[in-house]
């Protein structure tokens, strides 16, 4: 089999994060002990060359709280040095005038800021912090210094109601993207399912809002929309395939296929430090073990519809939470023996209070 | 479209990795052909449509590249990729 080439590296920085939200797709152990031996500048650095490389075009400076890490600017010059297109996902409440002037200097192409609701207070409710007018304020400093602007709203249960805010938001805030992102059910996301799984009116409402948003203002903002998995009956190309296109490396360096690989039990996930990003991607066991079709069981491996190559089996983490099993067919497939258990799901939604993400022992706030 | 430019964020690359024209934009890239790649290195938001259409003219002897021209630079505008630099 011809390997495939990565195109993205999701560069988790620092599990570090001033925001709280309840569906962070960070581990729920972020506070163990493995992910305290944060990577040293030059790690990153060799890492990002040896990304390029390999063929990865996109690299994603991420967290957590990126801005957190003292040498971003360091890490978004080695960036640009390794031909790599940089965006700083951020939650916006760091980005003020000195560091952005010294990122856009140092070459970091682009920046994503991430609101938790239009409305300040609610806003703030959800991120677990006074945050909003930073967010607002990050995202008007990052037009003024001319980097292209992604807004990014996770959407759910108590804040879909507000989509045409959220959209009239992104227009005033002149984004070039808004990035809806339905939540998907990984990481805090899990913890806090009940509270967050929205209604399936509440997703057609929203969805029929998207459409008119395009209609009215064309191809000023490109308006990305993703259905929450629960509520598809195939399931989606997880990360486009298990060790396909793209790589996640932890804060400590070990190197993943997907942010929630850590949960999938019995895979070891070799590190930036010992071992070179080329020797991970192609042969660690760890992104040999769910790549192409070779791995895949009933009834993914005689699929009624040919979908092997499209969805690749669906998402591993959900597989092995729903159906008890890694390999298995992603159950929020029609075909799977599991799929009652999604359906289930959608319909159990409730409203809850939030459990936050929290680096020490869980708080009930 | 008067004077095009790449939208801000877009970036011209090669790829040698790939042995190919590429146009970086957030999050994303469009795989481009040679041609495509030499039309956008010429969208500066300084010429004009009808000046690239004339200089891809002179370096081809002459030949009427206009309509495929105008065609890349409309598809990649109605993309959001390339924004007119007089509006």
């Amino acid at each position: 089999m011809q390997l495939p080439r990565p195109s993205t590296l999701i560069a988790e920085l620092s599990y570090q994060c001033p925001l709280h939200c309840p569906y962070c797709s960070n581990p729920t152990d972020i506070g163990a002990e493995r992910y305290h031996h944060e990577l040293e500048t030059e790690h990153w650095i060799r890492t990002f060359r040896q990304a390029r490389a390999l063929g990865v075009l996109q690299l994603a400076l991420t967290g957590g709280e990126p801005m957190l890490r003292r040498d971003l600017v360091a890490l978004c010059e080695g960036a640009r040095d390794a031909g790599l297109y940089s965006s700083l996902i951020t939650a916006g409440t760091l980005f003020t005038r000195e560091p952005a002037e010294a990122l856009k200097a140092a070459g970091l192409d682009h920046v994503q800021v991430s609101i938790q609701s239009p409305d300040p207070e609610e806003n703030d409710r959800i991120a677990g912090n006074r945050s909003f007018d930073k967010k607002i304020a990050a995202a008007r400093l990052a037009k003024e210094l001319d980097f292209p602007l992604t807004i990014n709203c996770v959407l759910h249960r108590q804040n879909l109601d507000r989509i045409d805010d959220v959209l009239d938001l992104a227009l005033d805030l002149g984004a070039q993207r808004l990035e809806l992102a339905n939540t998907q059910y990984y990481g805090w996301a899990v913890v806090n399912q009940d509270a967050l799984m929205p209604s399936r009116e509440q997703l057609q409402r929203g969805e029929e809002a998207v459409r008119l948003f395009r209609e009215r203002v064309g191809p000023k903002v490109q308006v990305l929309w993703v259905l929450p998995d629960f509520y598809e009956d195939l399931p989606k190309p997880c990360m486009g395939g298990w060790g396909n296109t793209a790589m996640v490396i932890a804060p400590n360096g070990d190197v993943m296929p997907c942010q929630a690989a850590s949960t999938i039990p019995g895979l070891e996930f070799a590190n930036v430090r010992r071992r070179s990003l080329e020797w991970i991607w192609n042969e660690s066991p760890a992104f040999g073990r769910f790549r192409g079709t070779d791995w895949m069981q009933e009834p993914c491996r005689t699929c009624p519809l040919g979908r092997q190559e499209l969805d690749w089996g669906g998402c591993r983490c959900q597989a092995l939470r729903l159906a008890g099993d890694a390999a298995a067919t992603d159950p929020v497939c029609r075909f799977s023996p599991h799929h009652d258990r999604v359906v289930a799901a959608r319909e159990s939604t409730q409203a809850g209070d939030f459990t936050y993400r929290a680096i020490k022992p869980t708080v009930r706030v | 479209m008067t004077r095009p430019r790449l939208a801000i964020g877009a970036r011209l690359q090669y790829d040698e990795v790939r042995e190919e024209h590429q146009l970086l934009v957030p999050e994303g890239v469009v795989r481009l052909n040679a041609t495509a790649a030499e039309v956008l290195e010429l969208c500066d938001g300084e010429r004009s449509l009808d000046d690239i259409v004339g200089a891809l003219s002179d370096r081809y002897d002459g030949a009427d590249l206009g309509d495929d021209v105008r065609g890349l630079v409309q598809a990649m505008a109605d993309k959001g990729l390339v924004v007119d630099a007089a509006a």
